[in-house]
């Protein structure tokens, strides 16, 4: 069978499966379409949790970056695992015990404050928002290559898929969906990048195989190997090339980090599992979930850059001769996002670090993935798992944004602040016109993307550790942190992040809008904006500090409910107040 | 309570504090901080900073999470907070 068939059959059939279990598992109630009604088991929530993490960014982004990053990529890979340490640790059995569906809820609660819960609701839409933009891009390029459209339709495609997914569902029809849509994605990723490793070096586990000789019977390490390959055409060498300078792949790290424990999508699972030790428990397998692909994407990375670089130049000196390029090489040009230009009109493809030189003017990072099996020859039904793959992992993060969007404003602000009495069908209905325009907005802003996937995917962990995460930190490892201390924090760490990114990125990410450009001369001591998440973070922290102890500690009974969510005893099932 | 006998929440945050220094170790100590000098290293193919940046501290961070939960719960026990 041809690869459009074939690919055709692995998305609309793993499509179909997502669609009847939702279908199956549909919401009846609100405490269903938000939480689930709080009876999903460790195991199975951890691989929801597993689907719900890892989006386009990590799917189909990051493996692309790190090819093109080498060891600059770890960012990346230490910055969305070690958050599950900080959330499992300081964060989620506490919030469980409390008991609520919502984040903001928590902090309307904590900080016993209306306007603590709306600054709440403002930072979560603006995280999440910045984030589905990043998923959006994901969805635009892989609906795009696989339907052969322009990758504008392929958004436009990618928007009603998710809007018909998201719309249907809500948490309940989503947590079944995503175990499924894992199920989907973790088999996409490894099953190409085991056939690699063990083309490459003749180990199947790619874990293993990243760190193994060269199968060619040279006794080269294949790292070895691609630093000197790269090093030739005056690429930085793989292992290791830095991202910016130290700082910033410091601060970069930890803005990932604390922003993954600030990620309302993610915290929100921890309200439907039955127990605070679930919860604990919860966040060491959904790691685990998380790991097998994360531990996997280091090697995709570099045995893609590493095949690329071995067709466009077999050997050095010998150069790819355009006219006979590679199917995948025209597919990919088809989408605009693969662009070749013959510079010196020989006919054949020099890729080379030097601009002048370089005719391989485009290689959009977010590709890689995708065309990865086609260039390392695998069968056609491979690239076709890859597609379906990369569906999934979008659609569900994409479905799990919008709901932690939809249920903030229609749970926390409508029904919280604004009109109390509204009834149970109507703030259903309101969530979903909520996701709706959600999407629209999402889409319009992913026509021009502020960057790749997992770059602008890294922007709205910026904003969320910036905002959410300390309010929750002190919330809980402080009792006299006060209503206004948290605001005047909040306000100050996301305003201050936002300024940042929005004067290197446009305001609100539209085209033109920088009023400083995106420069690395411009940044502050060369931390990139994608990195000023944890700056952000500090200032927060230390406005609230300053602002308590001038206007003094929460009052003895808000004391009282902290020491009551610090020990699991007595925790009851989320419940509604 | 006196200072000899530690509450429950003391004994949850000095374990806390433990983790977080091997999860700091491992990420930002070994994966960042001093990955040239642990570049000279080999661990099989791999220069052992470059390991740990895109391999060692995710096993790490597994295991900690693990730990953690497990001490938790017996500390919960201990204490008779469970639920």
């Amino acid at each position: 069978m041809d690869l459009k068939t074939l690919t055709y059959i692995a998305v609309f059939g793993s499509f179909g499966l997502y669609f009847a279990i939702a279908w199956w598992a549909r919401a009846g109630s609100t405490s269903e379409f938000y939480a689930a009604g709080g009876g999903v088991g460790p195991l199975a929530n951890g691989m929801a949790i597993g689907a719900d993490w890892m989006s386009a960014a990590s799917f189909i982004s990051m493996a692309g970056l790190i090819a093109f990053l080498g060891y600059g990529g770890s960012v990346f890979l230490m910055g969305w695992t070690g958050g599950y340490v900080l959330l499992a640790m300081c964060l989620a059995p506490y919030l469980r015990k409390h008991g609520k569906f919502t984040v903001p809820e928590f902090i309307g609660d904590r900080y016993y404050s209306k306007t603590a819960r709306i600054v709440a609701v403002a930072c979560l839409i603006i995280a999440s928002l910045t984030y589905v933009i990043g998923q959006m891009k994901g969805v635009g390029v892989a609906f795009s290559r696989f339907l052969e459209v322009d990758y504008g339709l392929g958004l436009g495609i990618g928007m009603c898929v998710v809007w018909v997914y998201a719309v249907l569902g809500g948490m309940k029809g989503i947590t079944y969906t995503q175990i499924a849509q894992y199920v989907v994605l973790i088999f996409a990723y490894t099953v190409p990048a085991v056939f690699i490793s063990l083309h490459l070096t003749g180990n199947p586990i790619p874990q293993l195989g990243l760190g193994s000789t060269m199968a060619d019977g040279s006794g080269v390490y294949l790292l070895d190997k691609l630093d000197l390959v790269v090093t030739d055409l005056g690429f930085k060498e793989y292992t290791t090339s830095k991202l910016g300078s130290g700082i910033n792949m410091f601060a970069y790290t930890l803005s990932l980090m604390v922003g993954t424990a600030g990620l309302p999508h993610v915290i929100m699972r921890f309200f439907t599992v039955p127990s605070v030790k679930a919860a604990r428990a919860s966040a060491g397998y959904a790691l685990v979930f998380i790991a097998l692909l994360y531990t996997v994407a280091p090697a995709v990375g570099a045995m893609a850059r590493l095949n690329l670089m071995n067709t466009i130049e077999p050997s050095p000196g010998q150069h790819l001769v355009y006219e006979e390029r590679p199917q995948w090489f025209k597919d990919w040009e088809n989408t605009g996002l693969l662009k070749f230009e013959d510079k010196n009109g020989d006919g054949k493809i020099q890729y080379t670090a030097d601009e002048e030189k370089n005719e391989m003017v485009k290689i959009d990072r977010d590709i890689m993935v995708l065309a990865n099996p086609a260039i390392a020859n695998l069968p056609n039904w491979v690239i076709a798992l890859v597609a379906a793959g990369g569906l999934a992992a979008a659609l569900s993060t994409a479905a799990g944004l919008l709901l932690a969007i939809s249920s903030s404003i229609s749970h926390d602000l409508m029904k919280g602040v604004l009109t109390p009495n509204l009834s149970e069908k109507n703030e259903l209905l309101s969530s979903r016109i909520i996701m709706t325009i959600a999407i629209l907005v999402a889409g319009y802003l992913g026509l021009n993307p502020p960057g790749f996937a997992a770059g602008t995917v890294a922007l709205a962990f910026g904003l969320a550790a910036s905002s959410i995460f300390p309010a929750l930190m002190m919330g809980i490892f402080s009792k006299r942190i006060s209503g206004t201390a948290a605001i005047a924090g909040m306000c100050a760490g996301i305003g201050i992040t936002m300024l940042y990114v929005f004067q290197h990125k446009g305001i609100m990410f539209i085209p033109g809008t920088a009023f400083l450009g995106d420069l690395e001369a411009n940044w502050f001591f060369g931390i990139s904006p994608n990195a000023f998440g944890i700056v952000g973070a500090i200032i927060n922290f230390s406005v609230a500090f300053i602002v308590c102890k001038i206007t003094g500690p929460a009052p003895a009974e808000i004391q009282q409910l902290v020491e009551n969510f610090r020990t699991p005893a007595g925790a009851g099932a989320a419940h509604n107040h | 309570m006196t200072t000899d006998t530690p509450t429950y929440w003391q004994r949850n945050l000095r374990l806390i504090a433990k983790c977080l220094i091997i999860w700091f170790i491992v990420s930002y100590g070994f994966g960042l901080i001093l990955v040239e000098p642990l570049n000279t290293i080999q661990l099989g193919g791999y220069k052992l900073g470059f390991w740990f940046a895109q391999q060692g501290s995710i096993y790490v961070f597994i295991a900690l999470v693990f730990y953690y939960a497990r001490a938790m719960n017996k500390l919960d026990e201990e204490f008779g907070v469970q639920e």
